[in-house]
């Protein structure tokens, strides 16, 4: 085994960004910059950078502090201050970093936030989770009220709803916090350059269709989304990643190559599955590597769609700037209702040519979570395709059983190797 | 020289073997509780099931004799019901070597230890004496584990012995407890032998066999050496990676159990799988291939260790619970299958008055209502339905499905075979059997035997 850990070009330029920015908000107060914490789904970050402010993302730090093993901590810090075990792993995981200095990954602090900004309200917790910091912090708090696509859809009403909070509610608070006017041609330019980065990813996940797959649309996946679903999107850096990104993965197609794992190449892609739900981070790499070391490639996932269902055709319209905001916080992944979840999953196994999927279900996520069995057996009904469930949690490593998991995953290859036995 | 595979299943209770021959017919089964040392539990389970094959062997020998023939059946009987007498006896000969070995090292005040050998003595001569009681031809105690056996007669003794002598019932107890983890690690395969003789010696004494001593003799002795040449062996079960194994020789055990029960039910389409420490709900297409599955998650609540804990709890033997539950009139409703819970739950009700077997027959239903919700997560029940595992072997459990199969699906037949614990060991065996790859290479023979327990570089046999 190889014991020194694989790491793509693009993954060294993603890591190289993300510590920038953290330098930047460890300088933020000394720099005069005002710090907006908000949520993934939704986010409105060429807004927030057009007011020159700087984002800071809760759940990435929970999801963060999961993977460098300090998440476990930081919940039981929150539970000892009265948290059940039952609330979601990332508010305790927030909260117990909080309570323990609210260090980021630099070890540096992270400034406090001069707003809460709650643009995707489809997920309660996050409401929940906010209120919770504003008493913490005693700052404004902002938000959005997202109609959920109970029917599937986005109405124009839905649409205009939306703008209009955006204009005459999030702007003028937007514009009180950071003492200045919105400067619509830099939002322009930002939304533009979003667009510019989206096409470029587009064709990072459509990659998965080919054979062998040269992307991980999931373990792979997770790092993909980093710079567009955060701090990035806007910005010339982030299209420069995803064209760096683009120019990787066409080396690979080329090259008849498959993803990088921690591992090295995945090399035998035995299987290709189609995953829904969010990854489990306190034990990343162990449950990678139990789908690397048997040749099982994730061509599509939904939970690389959070922040974004670009390969269905959204785009950020430079022309129509809050329209276009709206669009996005409406289209969250999450926001759409179980039969346009269900059409989506069964369009990637269809397009992706997928031998199985997979739904990971978390404990800690309802948002997700809800409604997912019922999802797997329409999916198994509508493709014929056997799919696999499975049980951990986001960042509460008391919650991943690494024996069940694995006893579940194998079961399942060995069950789609049957199959295709007996075919 | 016959050839087989094998199929064995190591389970976090039981660990169990299979030999099937290339008929695919299952020439013997063999099982054990060993739980510390998963090498080892293989190695007995395998011996087991080889000694059950010899038999299997012995018993077509003596129907097949025009002189023996209709006798064959009481004959064999007798046979087996001895064999395991002899084994049952050598292992309490070990456990009171143990207990005495025990109290000698713990170092109690000299008194004391006079006491405690000779209450062991009184204990241990009654367990003896029970013994013959207990093995008859027919009897159930042949198929009980040793464990459970010496386990619920031990506490009885001990018991009784304390009322008459000073001692302390927990120090026996306590003794009991260390002696029996020793000797289930202990491997009686030597003795094989010596138990045949055994066995045979009281056959040849019943005066319906006596005249054919001889050649019943013969038979043993011809049987007692033939030798099985191993084409292939599949692990599954929880223990499967521990073991030495090729991973082509490895199966989930959920493939396994959905193979196994259509083996032995062919037109199963739902599996239930109550093991030690997971539930499993399968679905199988008309080739028993597994199409789907639902278990339980990280938490084993309701699945056989929680029966084990609570038979702890009440001082009786897990096979109890369920002949005792089904003399409940009355169930009472239990809310939790969490076994850390049951403690409390169950003292608690004792200590409201509430009857035993009431409620045992409520934790019963508990575990059962766990599994459909499984089985409903899995696409619910489609007949035929089979019932497979250890558990499935507690009376109190079947009775509680069928009632809730009932309620939720209709009415409809529960296959049980009496070798339901053998299903993953059996679809273990059918796998090595089937194997597209053939018969295994000699590298993998070489890895297998060092857990057979026969040198490596030697062909495969299971040399007793």
């Amino acid at each position: 085994m190889n014991t020194e850990v694989q790491k793509e070009q693009s993954m060294v330029i993603q890591k190289k960004m993300l510590g920038e920015h953290y330098e930047k908000l460890a300088r933020a107060r000394k720099d005069g910059k005002k710090v907006v914490y908000t949520f993934v789904p939704g986010n409105l970050n060429e807004l927030i950078l057009a007011f020159d402010m700087l984002p800071v993302h809760p759940e990435v730090n929970a999801l963060q502090s999961g993977m460098r093993k300090l998440s476990g901590d930081y919940i039981q810090e929150a539970e000892k201050l009265g948290h059940s075990e039952d609330v979601c792993t990332y508010v305790k995981c927030d909260i117990g970093m909080l309570k323990k200095g609210n260090l980021g990954p630099t070890g540096e602090p992270l400034p406090e936030p001069d707003l809460l900004l709650l643009s995707y309200t489809g997920c309660f917790t996050f409401m929940k989770w906010f209120e919770l910091l504003k008493q913490e912090y005693n700052c404004p708090m902002v938000m959005l009220q997202v109609p959920y696509q109970g029917d599937g859809r986005i109405t124009p009403s839905m649409r205009e709803y939306t703008a209009r909070q955006l204009r005459e509610v999030l702007v003028p608070v937007l514009e009180q916090v950071s003492g200045k006017k919105l400067d619509e041609a830099r939002l322009a330019e930002l939304l533009a350059s979003s667009a510019r980065a989206e096409d470029d990813l587009v064709y990072v996940w459509e990659s998965g269709k080919h054979r062998p797959s040269p992307i991980d649309g999931y373990f792979g996946g997770v790092y993909y989304i980093g710079p567009i679903f955060t701090a990035f999107r806007g910005v010339p850096g982030c299209e420069a990643y995803y064209r760096a990104l683009r120019q990787e993965v066409d080396f690979r197609i080329a090259h008849g190559m498959g993803p990088t794992t921690p591992e090295g190449e995945l090399r035998q892609q035995k299987y290709r599955v189609v995953v829904e739900g969010p990854p489990n981070w306190t034990s990343f790499r162990e449950f990678w590597k139990i789908f690397y070391d048997e040749g099982v490639v994730m061509v599509a996932s939904t939970y690389t769609k959070v922040g974004g269902l670009y390969d269905k055709g959204f785009r950020h319209d430079p022309q129509d700037p809050f329209n276009t905001l709206a669009e996005y916080c409406l289209g969250c992944y999450t926001n759409r209702n179980l039969p346009a979840r269900v059409d989506l999953i069964e369009q990637y196994i269809r397009d992706y040519d997928a031998d199985g999927f997979l739904f990971n279900s978390i404990k800690s996520c309802n948002s997700f979570s809800a409604g997912q069995l019922m999802m797997l057996r329409e999916l198994e009904k509508r493709t014929g395709k056997a799919g696999a469930f499975i049980e951990s949690d986001l960042v509460d490593p008391r919650y991943f059983s690494a024996a069940n998991i694995k006893n579940r995953l194998e079961s399942y290859f060995q069950m789609l190797e049957a199959k295709r036995l007996a075919a | 020289m016959d050839y087989c595979y094998i199929g064995i299943d190591l389970g976090s209770t039981t660990t169990k073997a299979v030999f099937l021959d290339e008929q695919e017919r299952v020439l013997g089964r063999g099982i054990t509780n060993s739980r510390s040392n998963y090498e080892l539990a293989c190695q007995v389970a395998r011996e087991e099931a080889e000694i059950n094959a010899r038999f299997g062997l012995l018993r077509k020998k003596l129907e097949a004799s025009p002189r023996i023939g209709a006798l064959a059946e009481p004959l064999m009987a007798v046979l087996s019901c001895n064999y395991a007498l002899a084994q049952h006896l050598e292992q309490l000969k070990a456990l009171r070597a143990e207990c005495h070995g025990l109290a000698a090292a713990h170092g109690f005040e000299a008194g004391e230890t006079g006491r405690i050998n000779q209450a062991l003595g009184r204990i241990f001569d009654a367990l003896d004496q029970q013994a013959q009681a207990d093995f008859f031809p027919g009897s159930a105690a042949a198929s009980d584990f040793f464990r459970d056996l010496a386990t619920s007669h031990y506490l009885k003794q001990a018991e009784q012995v304390t009322r008459e002598l000073p001692v302390s019932f927990d120090r026996l107890v306590g003794l009991f407890d260390a002696a029996i983890i020793r000797v289930e690690n202990h491997s009686f395969a030597g003795l094989y032998r010596q138990y045949l003789e055994f066995a045979t010696g009281r056959a040849s004494a019943d005066e319906r066999f006596a005249p054919f001593a001889a050649e019943i003799g013969a038979a043993v002795t011809d049987t007692a050496e033939r030798r099985f040449n191993v084409l292939n062996t599949v692990g599954t079960g929880y223990g499967r990676l521990t073991l030495p194994f090729a991973r082509e020789q490895i199966r989930s055990e959920i493939l396994c159990h959905g193979l196994g029960a259509h083996y032995m039910f062919p037109q199963t389409r739902t599996v239930l799988d109550i093991g030690g420490q997971d539930t499993k709900a399968i679905q199988v297409d008309e080739h028993g291939i597994v199409t789907g599955f639902q278990m339980n998650d990280r938490c084993a609540a309701g699945c056989g260790r929680y029966l084990g804990y609570i038979a702890d709890e009440m001082n009786i033997g897990v096979h109890e619970l369920g002949p005792l539950a089904l003399q409940s009139t009355k169930p009472v409703k239990i809310n939790s299958t969490c076994t850390v819970f049951a403690g409390a739950e169950l003292r608690e009700l004792m200590s409201l008055g509430q009857k035993r077997e009431d409620i045992l027959a409520g934790l019963h239903r508990a575990i059962i209502l766990r599994a459909m919700s499984l089985l409903a997560r899995s696409g619910g029940v489609q007949p035929e339905f089979t019932f497979t595992g250890g558990v499935a072997r507690n009376q109190a459990v079947t009775r509680a499905l069928e009632d809730l199969v009932f309620e939720n699906y209709g009415r409809m037949k529960i296959n049980i075979s009496a070798d339901s614990i053998f299903t993953g060991a059996v679809g273990g065996a059918l796998f090595a059997k089937r194997d597209p790859k053939g018969v295994m290479a000699d590298l993998e023979i070489k890895k297998l035997n060092t857990c057979g327990g026969a040198p490596a570089g030697q062909p495969a046999p299971c040399a007793a």
